[in-house]
């Protein structure tokens, strides 16, 4: 493991983790008002960025490594959150508007029962097994016959983009049973903790990082794996790869499918922290944003679109409240200019900036 | 029949590189599924190729016999990629057969099997892995199992460290081990691709104009190359190249190709004089 990244970016990480563990801890130890409290506020936007940058770190796992660029891994997301959704709507209990044994939009509807889909759902473990078991045979009956028929670049981006759509019109309408357009919201407990306590959220943070720590890890080492070096060839010589005996179905769908899968964990630690999850993460949009901070922070490189993913949405955060109408034109314009002039992203720029130092 | 069985390099035995290494050497295996009882290792039969009306391959009648170092030449259109494309998988003939050995049908084959039947191809222009450095590109290229899950928990053993150093020797790139691909000269890449299909260990080599874009100094060194090769493989050159033509063919059998068919067999020294051929390609 050691070996994995060189000796200082080891350091780099290691402190940066180190930094981030310590703001649940600063949070719970001071009080309001103090010099070194952090509020709850600050720190539940560090960890929708970590959510975030799993995402981006998933996402470059296909697009930075293997060269398949999704449109669509909004909807992985969206599905690990909702899968977390459900167990904790069932965790409200009675606590809801219309304090039923339904949650309030089943009651809106004028529901009796769950539908078949939603039974055991009120098994944590269950839910955390759809987390995984629902992107991930989504992601790989869609790959296999995607990849099966040999849909490229182009093309392969724009059917992961009627996808997403897909569901999000699918998920949009109250009948599909997850709330409509407003998806689920109003949580309460986890486990019996309560999703407001200090503590709850401390430890949430935590999971988080621990969560992206270990995928950076992970990532990192198949990249760095004689199989990561399959998927580069995959990504520069597709056909090469199969003259010399390796099958680009397996590998893609592999990756595919891990890709997808670590995509839902960020939606499954997003939703808890957040509070929110409905139709619109699903939305094309949202997945082209992904791309953007993977682009931003540099593809192929792991740690790029990780701090990618969080200069961008800290962007963001400064810019709709500063100047909302004009994000949507700022994101585009950072998008066009990373295209034109820094096609390694952030990470690329410092790479250069090293070098030339070195040579000077 | 004209080939010499005795030359082939038979399982568990091996060959030395010719440019020093003399105790580390690449054994070949045998591949458990070709059979070539029959003194034949491919087998093109009345093979069709049409692409809308059009016919690429026509009525094709080729066999290669084992350790043969065949030299296939012919005009532009003549159907000779299309050739090495049906050999190899990647069209499907509209109608004909092609047998490697005596059972495997390739008709019936995709072109990861055919590559792990035993059937390497060098593609036109050189195609290596260019982000990879040379080793690696040596590396993914080994004959071993390449599944996903293998290939995840790979580790490279000092044996197989020792089998890439061979090939690396043999191919003139042994301080060029840890060289991005990408930053080859072009005939370096092209010798990297021939070193990709060794190290795979193939029944059947494909070689798809090696020489192309090469300088004269190159061209020699392949053609020294393709001499140290010859008897341990059979080999299929196509090219364009009729001075490096007459130099690897030497005696053997040199096939021309013309609108998707043979036009004509035999040594260089027969093809050349022959009316039909001077016609087609090499007269005015």
């Amino acid at each position: 493991m050691r070996h994995l990244f060189p000796r200082t970016t080891w350091f780099a990480i290691l402190i940066l983790a180190a930094v981030a563990a310590l703001l649940p801890v600063l949070n719970l130890c001071f009080p309001d008002g103090h010099l070194l409290h952090i509020s709850g506020y600050a720190m539940g936007i560090v960890a929708k960025f970590m959510c975030y940058a799993l995402a981006a770190l998933a996402l470059d796992l296909v697009w930075g490594y293997t060269g398949i660029l999704s449109l669509g891994h909004g909807v992985f997301f969206a599905l690990g959150a909702y899968a977390h959704g459900m167990y904790l709507m069932r965790a409200i209990g009675h606590d809801g508007v219309y304090q039923s044994n339904l949650p309030d939009f089943m009651v809106f509807l004028d529901w009796k029962t769950y539908p078949w889909y939603w039974s055991m759902t009120d098994s944590f473990l269950y839910c955390m097994a759809l987390v995984i078991l629902v992107p991930g045979i989504l992601a790989f009956i869609f790959g296999f016959f995607a990849f099966r028929s040999r849909i490229k670049g182009v093309y392969f981006s724009i059917i992961t983009q009627a996808m997403t759509y897909a569901f999000m019109l699918l998920f949009f309408r109250n009948d599909t049973g997850f709330g409509g357009n407003n998806g689920f919201t109003d949580f309460k407990r986890l486990l019996g903790f309560s999703l407001t306590s200090p503590a709850t959220k401390a430890v949430l943070f935590l999971i988080t990082l621990f969560f992206l720590l270990g995928a950076l890890v992970l990532c990192r080492w198949i990249v760095t794996s004689k199989l990561g070096r399959v998927l580069q060839g995959v990504r520069d010589s597709e056909s090469r790869l199969m003259f010399i005996g390796y099958n680009p179905l397996w590998f893609k769908l592999f990756v595919w499918t891990l890709s997808a899968v670590l995509c839902s964990i960020a939606g499954a630690l997003y939703v808890p922290q957040v509070g929110i999850i409905n139709p619109s993460e699903m939305s094309p949009a949202n997945s082209i944003e992904m791309v953007i901070w993977a682009a931003v922070g540099g593809r192929g490189t792991l740690l790029g679109p990780i701090i990618g993913a969080f200069t961008v949405n800290g962007l963001k955060s400064w810019f709709t409240a500063a100047f909302p109408d004009l994000w949507l034109y700022a994101l585009g314009l950072l998008f066009i200019l990373v295209t034109l002039f820094m096609q390694q992203g952030m990470l690329g720029v410092l790479g250069k900036f090293k070098k030339t130092k070195e040579a000077a | 029949m004209s080939y010499v069985m005795s030359g082939v390099l038979r399982p568990g035995q091996q060959y030395s590189s010719a440019t020093g290494d003399q105790g580390v050497s690449y054994q070949r295996i045998k591949q458990a599924g070709v059979d070539t009882t029959h003194g034949a290792i491919l087998y093109l039969e009345d093979i069709v190729v049409s692409f809308d009306g059009f016919k690429a391959i026509n009525h094709l009648n080729l066999d290669i016999s084992v350790g043969e170092l065949r030299c296939i030449i012919g005009p532009n259109g003549a159907g000779k990629t299309t050739m090495m494309d049906v050999i190899t998988g990647k069209t499907k003939p509209s109608s004909g057969s092609a047998f490697f050995g005596q059972t495997m049908d390739l008709t019936k084959m995709n072109e990861v099997e055919i590559a792990h039947a035993g059937i390497g191809r060098k593609f036109q222009r050189p195609t290596v892995f260019e982000q990879h450095s040379v080793f690696e590109n040596l590396e993914l290229a080994m004959k071993m199992d390449k599944c996903v899950v293998t290939t995840l928990f790979a580790r490279l053993n000092s044996e197989q460290r020792d089998k890439i150093a061979v090939v690396l020797a043999l191919i003139r790139l042994h301080d060029q081990g840890r060289r991005p691909a990408g930053l080859l000269s072009h005939g370096q890449k092209q010798w990297l691709e021939i070193g990709m299909l060794l190290i795979q260990e193939p029944q059947l080599i494909l070689l798809d104009e090696p020489v192309a874009g090469m300088s004269d100094a190159e061209t020699a060194r392949t053609a020294e190359l393709l001499n140290e090769l010859r008897g341990k493989h059979s080999i299929m050159v196509v090219e364009h190249d009729m001075g490096f033509v007459t130099e690897i063919a030497q005696q053997g059998k040199v096939t021309v190709l013309h609108e998707g068919s043979v036009l004509a067999e035999g040594t260089m020294q027969q093809v050349q004089v022959d009316e039909r051929v001077i016609e087609v390609y090499l007269g005015r």
